[in-house]
C-alpha cells in the first residue's frame, strides 16, 4: 500500500503542476481572491474547501484558464498560462447539475468527448480512441450503459460517466468541481473511495473543490495547509518513490477495476 | 402537374431543399444552448436591414445580413451584462429590430409590396442570385458542421469542459453567430421573417423527442425538415397555397405526430 507523507516535505522528483503566485481576483471592485500564492505538486491531493461565495469556483476557473486573474501569475506544468498548450493533461469532472438532463447524448458520446481538444481538431476519432473510450467505460463499470442517454442514468452513474470522460485521456491532473453535490450519501462514499484509490495507485494529481468539509478532512487531515480569505486548502501527498517513473494506464486499469469491484 | 416543369417552381424546390439542410443544423445548436428565440430576433432585425437596403438601393439581404450579425453580437454583449436574464437581451434586440423596421418602412412607402415578400416569404420569386447565395451558405454551414462536429458537440454539451480542453471557444461562438445570421438571412426569402425560427426549431423539437444520441438527433432533425419542406412546397404548388405556411404547418403536424406516436408506442 502507498505510504503518505506530510505535504510540506517536497520530494524532488515531484514537479509543480499548478503554481499560483500573488494571484488576485476582483469582481465588480469586490476582492474575491487576494494575493494568493500556492503550489500543487505531482501526486498531491488538494481539497479546496469554503462556503458558497468564498471564491472556490472562481479559483478553479482561474487555474484552468477560463478566467484571467486581475493580478498575479498562474503556471501549469511549469509553463506560464498563456503559453500552456498541453490541455490533454487535464481531466475535468463538472458539477452534476451543470448539464441539461434532456440533452440527447449517449454515455459513449460524452466519454469520447473527453478526447476532444485543440490537438484533435480536424481529426477523426481513430480505432485507438474508440478503444480508450471503451476501456474507460469498462474501468468504471458502466460499459453496459454506453448507449443510454446520459440523462437517464442515476446520479451515481452520471458521476462515473463524467469521471470516465475525465480519465479517458489519461490525465496528469484531475480537477473535480463539487463532484458529490446532489448525490446520496452511499454513492458519495463509494465515489470517494474510488478517488482515494486512484490517488494511491496512479500518478495523478488531484484538485477537488468542495463544501463538504467532513469528507475532505477524513482523507486530507484536520488541518488546512493554507488559508486564503474564506478558502481553505487541505493537502495530502501520496508518494511511493518507485512509482515516480511509472505512468502506464494499462496496469492502472486492472487495478482500478479491482478497486471498484470491492465495493 | 405542369407546375413541376416551371423554372420558378424548380428553383424554389432547390432553394427549399438547401435551407431544409442548413436551418435545422444550426437550429440544433441554438436549441440545445437554450437560444431558440434568437432566430425570431435576428429575422426581425434582418427585416430592418432589408428595409434599409431598399431605401438606399443596395441588395437588401446583404444589408439584412450586416444587421443580423451586428444584432447577434449585441445580444452576446447584453447577455453578459444581464447574466442571469439570458432571454432579456433577446427581447430587447427583437423590439429594437421591429421598431427600426417599422420606422424604415414608413420612410419608403413605395416598396411595400417587396417588403411583404420578406415578411411572409416568397419562395417563388427566388432568382439565380438568391439561389447561389443559398448554395454558398449551405456549403459553408455543411463544411463547418462536418469539420467541427465533435467540437461543436462538446461546446453545446459542456462549454466549460470545452474551454478546459483548450478549444478556442470564442472563435466557435463567433462562427456560430455568423453562420446563424447567414442561415436566417437566406431562409427569410423562403418562409418569411415571421416564420424563420420555425425552420430552426420545430424539426429539432421533433428530433429531440425521438433521438437516442446526438448524432441521431442531428440526422433526424434534417430528415424532418426535408420532409416538411419538400411536401410543403409540393402541396402549395399543386393547390395554390402560400408555401411558407404549408411548410411550417407540416412541420407542426410532424411534431404532433411524433409526440403522439411516441406516447402510443412508448419509444
Amino acid at each position: 500500500m502507498a505510504q503518505t507523507q506530510p505535504a510540506n516535505s517536497q520530494p524532488t522528483c515531484h514537479r509543480p503542476v499548478v503554481e499560483l503566485s500573488d494571484v488576485s481576483f476582483a469582481y465588480e471592485n469586490k476582492s474575491v481572491i487576494d494575493r494568493l500564492t500556492f503550489c500543487i505538486r505531482q501526486r498531491d491531493f488538494v481539497g479546496i474547501v469554503g462556503s458558497n461565495g468564498a471564491g472556490k469556483t472562481t479559483l478553479m476557473r482561474i487555474i484552468v484558464g477560463l478566467i484571467k486573474p486581475t493580478a498575479g501569475k498562474v503556471r501549469l506544468f511549469g509553463e506560464p498560462m498563456d503559453q500552456f498548450r498541453d490541455w490533454h493533461k487535464i481531466g475535468y469532472v463538472p458539477q452534476k447539475q451543470s448539464f441539461n438532463p434532456l440533452f440527447p447524448a449517449t454515455v459513449k458520446e460524452v466519454v469520447l468527448s473527453g478526447l476532444y481538444g485543440r490537438k484533435s481538431m480536424f481529426k477523426r476519432m481513430s480505432r485507438t480512441d474508440q478503444q480508450k473510450c471503451f476501456d474507460a467505460l469498462d474501468v468504471l463499470n458502466i460499459a453496459d450503459l454506453a448507449d443510454r442517454r446520459i440523462g437517464q442514468l442515476s446520479g451515481g452513474q452520471q458521476q462515473r460517466a463524467f469521471l470516465a470522460r475525465a480519465l479517458v485521456n489519461n490525465p496528469e491532473l484531475l480537477i473535480l468541481d463539487e463532484p458529490t453535490v446532489g448525490i446520496d450519501a452511499e454513492t458519495q462514499e463509494s465515489f470517494f473511495h474510488l478517488i482515494r484509490h486512484m490517488h494511491h495507485h496512479h500518478p495523478i494529481t488531484f484538485l477537488m473543490v468542495s463544501h463538504d468539509l467532513d469528507m475532505m478532512m477524513a482523507y486530507l487531515g484536520p488541518e488546512p495547509v493554507q488559508e486564503a480569505g474564506k478558502i481553505r486548502f487541505y493537502v495530502k501527498h501520496s508518494h511511493v518513490p518507485e512509482d515516480c517513473g511509472e505512468t502506464g494506464l494499462t496496469h492502472a486499469l486492472s487495478d482500478l477495476r479491482e478497486a471498484i469491484q470491492i465495493q | 402537374m405542369d407546375i413541376f416543369l416551371e423554372y420558378f417552381f424548380q428553383r424554389s424546390l432547390i432553394g427549399g431543399v438547401l435551407i431544409g439542410i442548413t436551418a435545422p443544423l444550426m437550429g440544433i445548436f441554438l436549441v440545445l444552448r437554450r437560444l431558440s428565440m434568437i432566430g425570431d430576433t435576428l429575422s426581425h432585425v434582418t427585416i430592418a436591414g432589408v428595409a434599409l437596403g431598399f431605401l438606399i438601393d443596395v441588395y437588401p439581404l446583404a444589408i439584412g445580413l450586416l444587421f443580423a450579425i451586428a444584432a447577434s453580437f449585441a445580444i452576446e454583449k447584453l447577455r453578459k451584462t444581464y447574466k442571469t436574464y439570458a432571454e432579456l437581451s433577446i427581447a430587447i434586440i427583437m423590439a429594437g429590430g421591429i421598431a427600426l423596421a417599422t420606422f424604415l418602412f414608413s420612410m419608403g412607402q413605395g416598396f411595400s409590396v417587396n417588403v411583404t415578400s420578406y415578411l411572409f416569404g416568397s419562395i417563388y420569386t427566388l432568382d439565380t442570385t438568391d439561389l447561389w447565395l443559398i448554395f454558398g451558405v449551405t456549403v459553408l454551414v455543411l463544411l463547418f458542421v462536418i469539420l467541427h462536429f465533435k467540437e461543436m458537440f462538446l461546446m453545446v454539451f459542456d462549454e466549460e469542459a470545452a474551454g478546459i480542453s483548450g478549444l478556442p471557444i470564442k472563435y466557435y461562438n463567433i462562427a456560430m453567430t455568423i453562420l446563424t445570421s447567414l442561415v436566417i438571412c437566406v431562409s427569410i426569402k423562403i418562409v418569411g421573417a415571421l416564420l424563420v425560427s420555425s425552420l430552426l426549431t420545430i424539426p429539432v423539437a421533433a428530433s429531440l423527442a425521438l433521438a437516442r444520441s446526438f448524432k441521431h438527433s442531428v440526422i433526424l432533425a434534417v430528415l424532418f425538415s426535408e420532409i416538411a419542406v419538400i411536401a410543403g412546397l409540393i402541396t402549395a404548388g399543386l393547390w395554390d397555397m402560400p408555401p411558407g405556411s404549408t411548410v411550417v404547418l407540416l412541420l407542426i403536424v410532424l411534431l404532433a405526430g411524433t409526440l403522439l406516436g411516441k406516447r402510443r408506442f412508448k419509444v
